[in-house]
């Protein structure tokens, strides 16, 4: 022990003995996250189970009885959402209104984002920190005036009305985001295209907005996102025509009793943003890292 | 020609987000049908509304609770899957909650939370918790047959006269619930008196057609497992305790000379598990919590592991290799360096917290909404939901702006820093 001799073979023996302390050190690291991911999981899974029972087996105990028990699954309640035609036409409407909410806000803060970043005026820093301002309004703050607003100009219970809401309530954080991806564009790049003679417009179609897809992706993402599972502006400003989750909430009064028809269409309508995730879901994470660093 | 490019932003921003915002303060001075001006009336209501006050209560602890929480769940998931393989799929698992809806998490949790331990998940979950609950008694609804047995179920039933060794006891029960009378149950029968000992019968006195209450007639059958004090007719402390045999009787041998009296233990009629009410007035805001974290954590998840994967290795590697252990070099390296990116959560957080609207609607059956409501929740309710309080509705929403102002002046600051 006292003396240093052959330092080399134990040096060795210790990172095999290190790498084999890590490795069982590692396992409740692993156990401990499989845990927390089936935990995360259980919920979704527990509406997806129900909504393939029959209202029978909902009454007759917890889905996780019928978890490994396929064979009592079925799409019949899935078949019966999509004979009703009130959910049938609340997913239509969210269809519609969700496109249109995400294409139009994003070609209008895009061009503002455009000449905030790269139009020299007067001004321009305030009307960038009003944006940044506006970022913080609540959606409540604009549900009284807007609603009878609306009212005076039929535009309530309208699929435009929808749109044109949501839109202006994307406005700040898509101008906010777009604005600080455009200045990130090399100035030589926009100084050549100048030069060479093209105008602005020219430069916003040509230049700006085709490398601004990645920002463009992650905010019609988002946009989609939200727009599809709003639940407010739809409870408030659409009456007869409104979109799938606040039709369906009016349905939550009855729970229990309708859950045949209430777990199918909450996990359908959930289906959809899941599947944009899932396939844009870089897109999403730097959105949402983009977003939040402000 | 920026002009051209601002306009139609600014159409949008000017008649959705800014003429509202100032129409909603001047409404907030006018009653709620518009037609009186009354001045700061609707603050003051507002801060003497029951709901509000009980939204404002909320509000408070939710900041107090939420931010912190996730932002807490969301460091220590970061930091597990840091050096996972599979974190990718871990990840996925944890963010999906993030991508439905508000309202889709509503339902779910509603399953999820049903009082029933039979179908509510959460309730399962707590029963299967051995020694949390306390296992149901062997006759959890019965009764006396007679006057003769006295107390409460909660405290056990006690012969009421005294007994005396060589005496009988009768413990006659009633009202038993059908899935607790013994199937193959045996004919009760009244034990013979021990001398220097006391004997007795628990069983029950009931037979189709009635019979006499208080007599052991054939037919009536005999209670096994139920646990039958003898306790000291003084004090009564419990001397001793058995069990009741297959016909209901039991005896207790060699009992001194002395007044004795003979009781049911009230663990015989311990109730069975009902389940948490989680929907339930007193537990409805924990119950929104848990549901919101199990969406948040994921964001706050992301946001933290962009963090730490851009702390410098070197450093990390520098004080491993001075002999620091892991927690010190997350407790003293790897928390203050994030601390920047644990702030933009944490302060995202108390925004969101803010502005929950949804969850509280598609969670609280209407019977706890009163409990459960949240300012930007009780805004709509006032306004919306058939109620038409449009003044009451515009002060909160003000009221709500205003605890914006702070995050906003915030940003501003932020921004005009950057660009110097």
């Amino acid at each position: 022990m006292a003396t240093v001799a052959e330092p080399q073979p134990v040096v060795i023996e210790e990172s095999i003995a290190t790498k084999l302390v890590r490795a069982l050190g590692r396992a409740p690291v692993h156990l401990v996250l499989m845990l927390i991911a089936i935990l995360w999981l259980i919920p979704t899974a527990g509406l997806f189970v129900t909504s393939l029972l029959t209202p029978t087996d909902q009454a007759e105990g917890g889905w996780w009885n019928f978890l490994f028990q396929p064979s009592a699954w079925t799409f019949e309640n899935y078949r019966n959402m999509f004979d009703n035609d009130s959910i049938v036409d609340a997913l239509i409407i969210t269809a519609q209104v969700t496109l249109g909410a995400t294409i139009l806000p994003i070609l209008v803060a895009s061009l503002a984002a455009y000449a905030l970043a790269w139009i020299e005026f007067p001004g321009r820093d305030w009307i960038f920190l009003t944006v940044i301002a506006l970022l913080l309004v609540p959606i409540q703050m604009a549900l009284i005036p807007m609603f009878s607003l609306y009212n005076r100009l039929s535009l309530f219970d309208t699929i435009p009305g929808l749109i044109l809401f949501h839109s202006a309530f994307a406005l700040p954080f898509a101008i906010f985001l777009l604005r600080n991806f455009f200045a990130g564009i090399p100035r030589d790049l926009m100084e050549a295209a100048r030069i060479d003679g093209a105008s602005e417009l020219r430069l916003f179609f040509k230049v700006v907005l085709p490398l601004g897809i990645p920002a463009i992706a992650s905010l019609a993402i988002f946009q989609v996102l939200f727009v599809w599972n709003d639940l407010l502006i739809g409870l408030v400003m659409a009456q007869n025509n409104q979109p799938i989750a606040p039709e369906l909430a009016s349905q939550l009064r009855q729970f229990g009793s309708n859950l045949d028809v209430l777990a199918p269409a909450a996990f359908f309508s959930a289906v959809i943003p899941l599947t944009i995730f899932a396939l844009f879901q870089r897109y999403f994470v730097q959105g949402l890292l983009a977003g939040s660093v402000k | 020609m920026p002009l051209a490019f601002l306009l139609p932003a600014a159409f949008f921003l000017g008649v959705w987000v800014v003429y509202p915002t100032f129409a909603t303060m001047w409404r907030s001075l006018f009653s709620d049908r518009g037609d009186r001006f009354v001045g700061l009336d609707n603050y003051e209501r507002m801060f003497t509304d029951e709901a509000v006050q009980t939204a404002i209560k909320n509000n408070v602890l939710w900041v107090l609770v939420i931010p912190a929480g996730v932002t807490a769940v969301g460091l220590v998931f970061a930091v597990l899957t840091e050096k996972v393989r599979w974190a990718v799929a871990f990840k996925i698992a944890v963010f999906i909650p993030l991508a439905v809806s508000l309202f889709a998490v509503g339902v779910i949790w509603r399953i999820m939370y049903q009082e029933d331990p039979e179908r509510g998940a959460v309730n399962a979950a707590i029963v299967g918790v051995q020694g949390i609950v306390g296992e149901r008694g062997v006759l959890s609804s019965a009764q006396p047959s007679t006057d003769a047995l006295t107390g409460t179920p909660q405290g056990g039933l006690t012969l009421q006269d005294a007994v005396e060794p060589g005496d009988v006891a009768l413990l006659g029960l009633t009202a038993i619930r059908a899935d607790e009378i013994p199937e193959d149950g045996v004919d009760a029968v009244q034990p013979e008196p021990l001398q220097g000992g006391i004997t007795g019968v628990v069983w029950r006195d009931f037979k189709p057609g009635g019979g006499n209450p208080g007599e052991v007639e054939s037919e009536e059958t005999g209670l096994a497992g139920v646990t039958v004090e003898l306790r000291a007719g003084e004090s009564g402390n419990a001397i001793e305790s058995t069990m009741t045999g297959e016909d209901g009787s039991f005896a207790f041998e060699e009992v001194e000379a002395g007044e004795y009296r003979v009781a049911i233990g009230s663990e015989t009629f311990a109730e069975p598990f009902e389940g948490f009410s989680w929907l339930g007035q007193s537990l409805i805001t924990p119950a929104i919590m848990i549901a919101y974290i199990w969406v948040s954590a994921g964001f706050a998840m992301v946001i933290i592991a962009a963090g730490l994967s851009a702390i410098p290795r070197d450093t990390l590697e520098a004080a491993r290799t001075d002999g620091a252990t892991e927690f010190q070099v997350f407790r003293r390296i790897t928390v203050p360096l994030l601390a920047p990116v644990l702030t933009v959560v944490f302060v995202t957080q108390i925004i969101a917290c803010l502005k929950i609207f949804d969850l509280v609607l598609a969670i609280a059956p209407g019977s706890s909404r009163n409990d459960a409501t949240l300012l930007a929740f009780e805004m709509w309710r006032r306004s919306f939901s058939g109620q038409n309080l449009y003044g009451l509705g515009s002060a909160i929403s003000t009221f709500l702006l205003l605890l914006f102002i702070p995050f906003l002046i915030v940003n501003v600051r932020r921004f005009r820093a950057e660009a110097k």
